[in-house]
Formats: structure tokens, C-alpha cells, sequence
């Protein structure tokens, strides 16, 4: 496929794996911050042919996985009101709440529907304008544009019975959580492409050089991340600790203006939890209050619904890189991809789901054995 | 458990709004061809009606009839829409349960259909699906013998839903069956994948998009003859990789088997599917076909089988993925391009499209 083959050329990839191979004189601990990065790291066993020269660590990059439960059960509370119809994309349906997921939601008659795109639950919510309409807004700033247009527009149209539940959150002060973090064992970073395509890496400059760390701007393809590891390496080998950008074909420093500012007009920064890690101040984005009447937890006053996490699920740990999945006591146990405890086994991209289809394979065969 | 604000709050007695267990409702997932529908079946279906046919868990059963042995399979088809790019409910009526006789070695002969309509259906797509099936049945070589409908109310069934039975009649000793792979046999796949589940998705309602596939609805029959014809003893299993896809299909016969299977590539995806599929966030492998399927034979009949489905129309691409390994029992992993290993493991429910 155009535009795509050449970024997953096998013969390429491999003459990556060797040059990253040769340049590391010691193992060295990197994070991919982005749930797609971690996918194609998974999907293309990058992890495993470079086990001897990087660990990776899948950072707290999957939106998915890092909703809050008390998000979760508030979507679930509106998903369950037989005068809303709940929009979502569709990895959040599978999401464990307290309780349930929106998957049986929608079984016990719940009006839960997939949509592909924020602006289809506008749409939604013009046709049905007798219910209504929330749409799940999750995600980082690759979202965030997308589902501030998506209010920017109901506002614009009129659309009244439009409203949004907000759990969106920001990489770089995830970053220097992790980085505070006294354990960090964080290297250096692969930053997320597309997040970096909206917002530009001015911001994290200042990162790579308060915390000496190389942090590399990088794309989403097999070659993409092989290049983007290999720079970091590299950077790591010479001491240097810059911002680089590998994903030059989409990224400039300055970002996507005019998605920026639509992004300051209709959101603020807000403290955000994030799951399994707890509050990072500064950490989310929220509705301004000019668009306040399209905040669903206002809308349905939400604000008293609050939710515990399970004590058995490390997840925080794991995001962290503190512990690996296969460390934590509920691992494969209490805790697997069919009933899982916390959001990283419930993709199978998320962290703790990786590991557990990867170690039973492991089992069986040693790694590098392949072909 | 979700707690309340402790006071002033409207919400006091809030609880969540689903209390129940995880199986308390019988979820889409069930329907899915992964684990769900997997574990419904274990926990629900076949302790009930446990018998030595059954728990063969085929795509039928082979049954004793007068000293000699036939084929009967059944198979319920509810889509939406009803018509879709490359055909409709009526030909995936037909096929589906001539493909699933076929997997079991059989040559299918006869139909029953049982159909539940829904009041308000127009008469001229009932009309365009009855044709549908008479053709694919006179096509396939089957008599639809016997068959029932229903209406019901307007809003209780989505159009139209058929079932078909169907018996079929085995030719000598060829029964390939799910459980007898062997370490060392090929794998082999009749055609490109993922054709039918994205042609629906590309018409369904609130999700159109503008893509030239057309669903790959086709009989294997004519296939299996030319496998039965040319290398008959070397065919250890066949399986249409209907829903949940070849990973479904692969995961099955790995754990029937008890043996490990090991792809050697992706195996072949059209280009308009798998662009689909990015856009989507979908992975093909777990994408539903309704003409393809995988073919277990013995290593030395590898090239043979090739040539057999390959003077099909419907198998002219089938090419060889992969081969089974006593490692990994009852895993199928695939091995990526870097050398790296990727694990192909069974969907717990619906494939989700991804955000991120």
C-alpha cells in the first residue's frame, strides 16, 4: 500500500535492527510514550530482536489505558440513562469500570454506539433531537482538535443536546512524572508522532535539557520506530540529550497552528487523573467556559460519582516502567485479557496484555530463536 | 465499587448503573466467533447436549445412517444490511452451510431453509434474496428439500433471518478433521483475505465509506473436490475462516490438534481491504471471509494441493502461510519480517476499532 509499504520494508527494517545492534556498547532503557507506537512494536516483535541492546518500556501512552475508572463509571452511569444515546470510539467499549464496561451496557439495552469520528456524534445528535447525545472525549493532543471541533461545531449549529465527558490528557507532564519518578529507570523517550504533528516539540526542549535525556520525535511504521530508537541510541552512545525529529514527513517544531489554537479556544489545562498513576497536576485538558454548557458532567452533574481502583492492580507501577507486567502478583491470575483488573490488559497493545501472550510464546521458544 | 459524595448530593443513592456479574446478558461478543462464543458453547451448550458427535465441534457432524455415515450442518445468517457489494443474506445462506458440509469432507446435497421475517420488509429485496438463493443452490448442486417461515413484529428481527441445514454424503475415507494436525504439516490459505467483513462494514449504516471491494461469498466445494480428487489421504483439516477470521480458524485447529502453527508472513490481504483495515484500525486476520479456507495436508502434498485449488477460480491465490510445529501447542504465532514473533491469539469478543 502507497505511502505505507515503504515504511515496513522488511530488508530495511533489519539492516535498522543491526545498525541499533552496533551501536549500543551497553543496553539501554528507552520508553515509547504512544499506545500505536507500542502496537507496531508488538505486532513486529521489535522488542524481542532488540532484546539485546534496549528495553523498552510502553509508557503511559494508550488513552485507553489510562482513563480513570471514575471516567469509566461515569460513562457508564450516562451510557445506562435510557434518555442518552452514548458515542464512543471503539477500544473504550471493552474498558472495565467498578462494575461493567459499555459492552454490557449496550447488552442490558443501553444506547451505546461506536463513531469513528467526534463530528458523527454531532451528526447523531441532530438526528435524534429528542435524546441525549454524550460523546466519550478521550485521548492526547492528537485528539483533542478533532473533539474540540466536534463541541466548536454544536456550539456553532445550536446542537443542545450534544455534550461531551472529557478525559483528555497531555504527554509532557506525563513525561516528567515519570521522570521524578526516584525509580525511573528512563533513558531516553520516543515521543508520539502524531501527538508531536499537532503540537510541535517546541515544549519538550526544556525536558531533554533539565533531565539530560535524548527524546526523539518519532512515526508509527516498523522502519519509523527502528530509525527513531536508533537515533536515541545513538544520542545515548555520544552523551548528547537533544530533541530529534524522526517523523519528518509530518512533524515541525511549531506544530499544527490553526489545530492549536482551536484546542486553547475550546479547552483548559486542568488536573487530571490518569489511571493506576493518580493525579498529574497540569495533566489534562478540560472545556473552557464558554463551552461549559457541553460538559456532560455538568450537564448530568456527574461530579459525585467517584470510584476506587482495585488494590490487586498494579497498573500505576506498570505504566511507570517500575514493574513489568509479569512482576505483578494479580498477572495471568487475577488478571487477564478476558476479565482483566486494570486497563493495560484489556487492549492487546496495552503493556500487561503484550507481555502475557508474549511470555507464553517465550516459554516455548527462546528469544531470538526465530528465523 | 463506585462511592457517593457523602453529602449535599443528589446522587446519594447512586450505584452503578449495571450491577451484574460478567455473564450476566448475552453480549454481541457471544456472536463473535472468539473466545466468548467459545466459552458460551463450553459452559452453556454442550454440557446440555453432550454426545460423541457434538464434541467433535466441527463445522458439522458426521452421523450413522443405515451402516454408512452422512454429513448434517446448520448454520443461522443475520447480517446487516441485508445486501452488501458481491451478493447477499441469501447467498451466504447457501454457501455458508455448503462450505461447512464441505469442511467436513462431505458433498453437500440437500437444503432445508427456515426463515423469520419482519413485518414491513419490502417484498422486492425478499424477492432479490430468494433468487439469490436459487441460484447459489442450483450453482452448488443442492435442492433447498424442506423449509418454515415466520413473521414477527416490525422492530423483532432485522429485515430477515435464514437458517439452513444441510446434509451432505462423504466419498470414501476422506474425513479431515479439526484435531489432526501433525507437527510438520503445511498450512495453506484458498484466498485473499478479509474481502467479505469489510465489504459490510463498508455499507453499513453510519459508517459508509467508498471502497471497491466486494464480499468474497463463495462455495468451497468445488475446492475440497479437487483436494479430495488430488491428495485426498494427505488432507488433515480443513475450516472456512468464517467469523473471527483465519486467526479464529488457526486457533481452532491448534487447539483441537493440541500442536503449535507458525506463520511464516502475513499472509495475503487485497489492497482496498487493507487499506480499509488501517483507516479503521482493524487487523485483517480476524476479518470475516465467506469463500476462504484453510487447508492443513502433509508436507510432500504441499505443491499438489496448491496446483488443486488454484485451477479453481476461488482458489486461484491460494499460496501457503505457514506450517505446524510441536512447540506452543495450541498457539499460533506469526513470524514478522524483522524475525521478530508475534503472537496471533483468539479475539475475546468483536474486534474494536482503535483509537490510538
Amino acid at each position: 500500500m502507497k505511502y505505507l509499504s515503504e515504511y515496513r520494508d522488511p530488508e530495511m527494517a533489519r539492516g535498522l535492527v543491526k545498525r541499533i545492534l552496533g551501536t549500543a556498547t551497553r543496553p539501554w532503557t528507552l520508553m515509547e510514550v504512544c499506545g500505536g507506537q507500542t502496537h507496531t512494536i508488538v505486532k513486529q516483535g521489535i522488542n524481542e530482536v532488540l532484546s539485546d541492546a534496549v528495553e523498552m518500556i510502553h509508557g503511559p501512552g494508550c488513552p485507553v489505558c489510562v482513563t480513570p475508572l471514575e471516567q469509566i463509571d461515569r460513562a457508564l452511569h450516562l451510557a445506562a440513562r435510557p434518555d442518552v444515546i452514548f458515542t464512543s470510539f471503539g477500544d473504550m467499549l471493552r474498558v472495565p469500570g467498578s462494575e461493567c464496561d459499555l459492552l454490557q451496557v449496550k447488552a442490558r439495552g443501553g444506547n451505546v454506539r461506536v463513531v469513528y469520528s467526534p463530528l458523527d456524534a454531532v451528526e447523531v445528535a441532530r438526528r435524534n433531537p429528542d435524546k441525549e447525545v454524550v460523546f466519550f472525549a478521550v485521548g492526547f493532543e492528537t485528539t483533542a482538535p478533532a473533539n474540540a471541533m466536534a463541541v466548536w461545531r454544536a456550539k456553532e449549529l445550536g446542537v443542545s443536546n450534544f455534550s461531551v465527558l472529557v478525559s483528555h490528557v497531555t504527554v509532557p507532564p506525563a513525561m516528567v512524572a515519570i521522570l521524578d519518578d526516584p525509580d525511573n529507570r528512563v533513558q531516553g523517550f520516543l515521543a508520539a508522532g502524531h501527538v508531536c504533528t499537532v503540537m510541535g516539540w517546541k515544549e519538550y526542549e526544556p525536558l531533554a535539557d533539565r533531565y539530560r535525556v535524548p527524546i526523539v520525535v518519532t512515526g508509527f511504521e516498523p522502519l519509523d520506530i527502528l530509525e527513531g530508537i536508533w537515533m536515541a541510541v545513538r544520542q545515548l552512545e555520544e552523551g548528547r540529550h537533544e530533541v530529534e525529529n524522526q517523523y519528518v514527513r509530518s512533524v515541525r517544531r511549531e506544530g499544527n497552528q490553526p489545530a492549536q489554537d482551536l484546542v486553547t479556544q475550546v479547552f483548559q489545562v486542568v488536573d487530571r487523573g490518569w489511571r493506576g498513576i493518580g493525579t498529574i497536576p497540569g495533566s489534562g485538558l478540560g472545556l473552557t467556559p464558554a463551552f461549559a454548557a457541553f460538559d456532560a458532567e455538568r450537564k448530568f452533574g456527574l461530579e459525585g460519582i467517584h470510584a476506587e481502583e482495585s488494590p490487586d492492580c498494579r497498573a500505576g507501577d506498570v505504566l511507570k516502567g517500575r514493574l513489568k507486567p509479569f512482576e505483578c502478583p494479580a498477572f495471568g491470575s487475577l488478571c487477564t485479557p478476558e476479565s482483566p483488573l486494570g486497563a493495560p490488559m484489556v487492549s492487546a497493545e496495552g503493556a500487561c496484555a503484550a507481555y502475557y501472550n508474549f511470555g507464553r510464546v517465550q516459554a516455548d521458544v527462546p528469544v531470538g530463536a526465530a528465523s | 465499587m463506585i462511592t457517593t459524595a457523602p453529602q449535599g448530593s443528589t446522587l446519594q443513592r447512586i450505584t452503578c448503573p449495571t450491577p451484574i456479574t460478567a455473564q450476566g446478558q448475552v453480549q454481541l461478543g457471544h456472536g463473535s466467533g472468539g473466545k466468548m462464543s467459545a466459552r458460551l458453547l463450553r459452559d452453556r451448550f454442550l454440557p446440555r447436549f453432550s454426545n460423541q458427535y457434538l464434541e467433535g465441534l466441527g463445522d458439522g457432524a458426521r452421523i450413522p445412517v443405515e451402516g454408512s455415515e452422512v454429513v448434517i450442518s446448520t448454520d443461522t445468517f443475520v447480517v446487516s444490511p441485508l445486501e452488501f457489494p458481491g451478493g447477499n443474506i441469501g447467498h451466504l445462506a447457501v454457501h455458508g452451510t455448503v462450505n461447512d458440509l464441505a469442511m467436513m469432507g462431505a458433498v453437500p446435497k440437500y437444503l432445508s431453509a427456515g426463515f423469520v421475517l419482519e413485518e414491513g420488509l419490502e417484498l422486492d429485496v425478499l424477492d432479490r434474496i430468494l433468487d439469490a438463493m436459487a441460484e447459489a443452490a442450483a450453482a452448488c448442486g443442492v435442492d433447498i428439500v424442506t423449509g418454515d417461515t415466520k413473521v414477527v413484529d416490525h422492530g423483532k428481527a432485522d429485515g430477515l433471518f435464514v437458517n439452513t441445514t444441510g446434509v451432505g454424503f462423504l466419498k470414501g475415507d476422506f474425513r479431515p478433521s479439526p484435531e489432526l494436525a501433525r507437527p510438520g504439516d503445511s498450512v495453506i490459505v484458498s484466498g485473499p483475505l478479509g474481502r467479505h467483513g469489510m465489504a459490510v462494514m463498508a455499507v453499513r449504516e453510519g459508517l459508509e465509506f467508498d471502497a471497491d471491494i466486494r464480499s468474497d461469498t463463495a462455495s468451497l466445494a468445488p475446492l475440497v473436490a479437487a483436494l479430495r480428487e488430488s491428495v485426498g489421504p494427505h488432507v488433515r483439516c480443513l475450516r472456512d475462516a468464517t467469523r473471527g477470521g483465519l486467526a479464529s480458524a488457526l486457533n481452532e485447529i491448534a487447539q483441537a490438534s493440541g500442536v503449535g502453527v507458525v506463520l511464516s508472513g502475513q499472509p495475503p490481504v487485497p489492497p482496498p481491504v487493507e487499506a480499509a483495515c488501517e483507516m479503521l484500525g482493524l487487523d485483517p486476520l480476524y476479518v470475516a471471509n465467506e469463500g476462504v479456507m484453510v487447508v492443513f495436508v502433509a508436507p510432500e502434498a504441499e505443491g499438489d494441493a496448491l496446483a488443486a485449488l488454484r485451477a479453481h477460480t476461488v482458489g486461484a491465490s491460494a499460496v501457503a502461510i505457514g506450517h505446524v510445529v510441536p512447540e506452543h501447542p495450541r498457539m499460533v504465532v506469526l513470524r514478522t519480517g524483522l524475525g521478530g514473533t508475534r503472537v496471533v491469539d483468539m479475539l475475546p469478543g468483536d474486534q474494536l476499532p482503535r483509537i490510538c
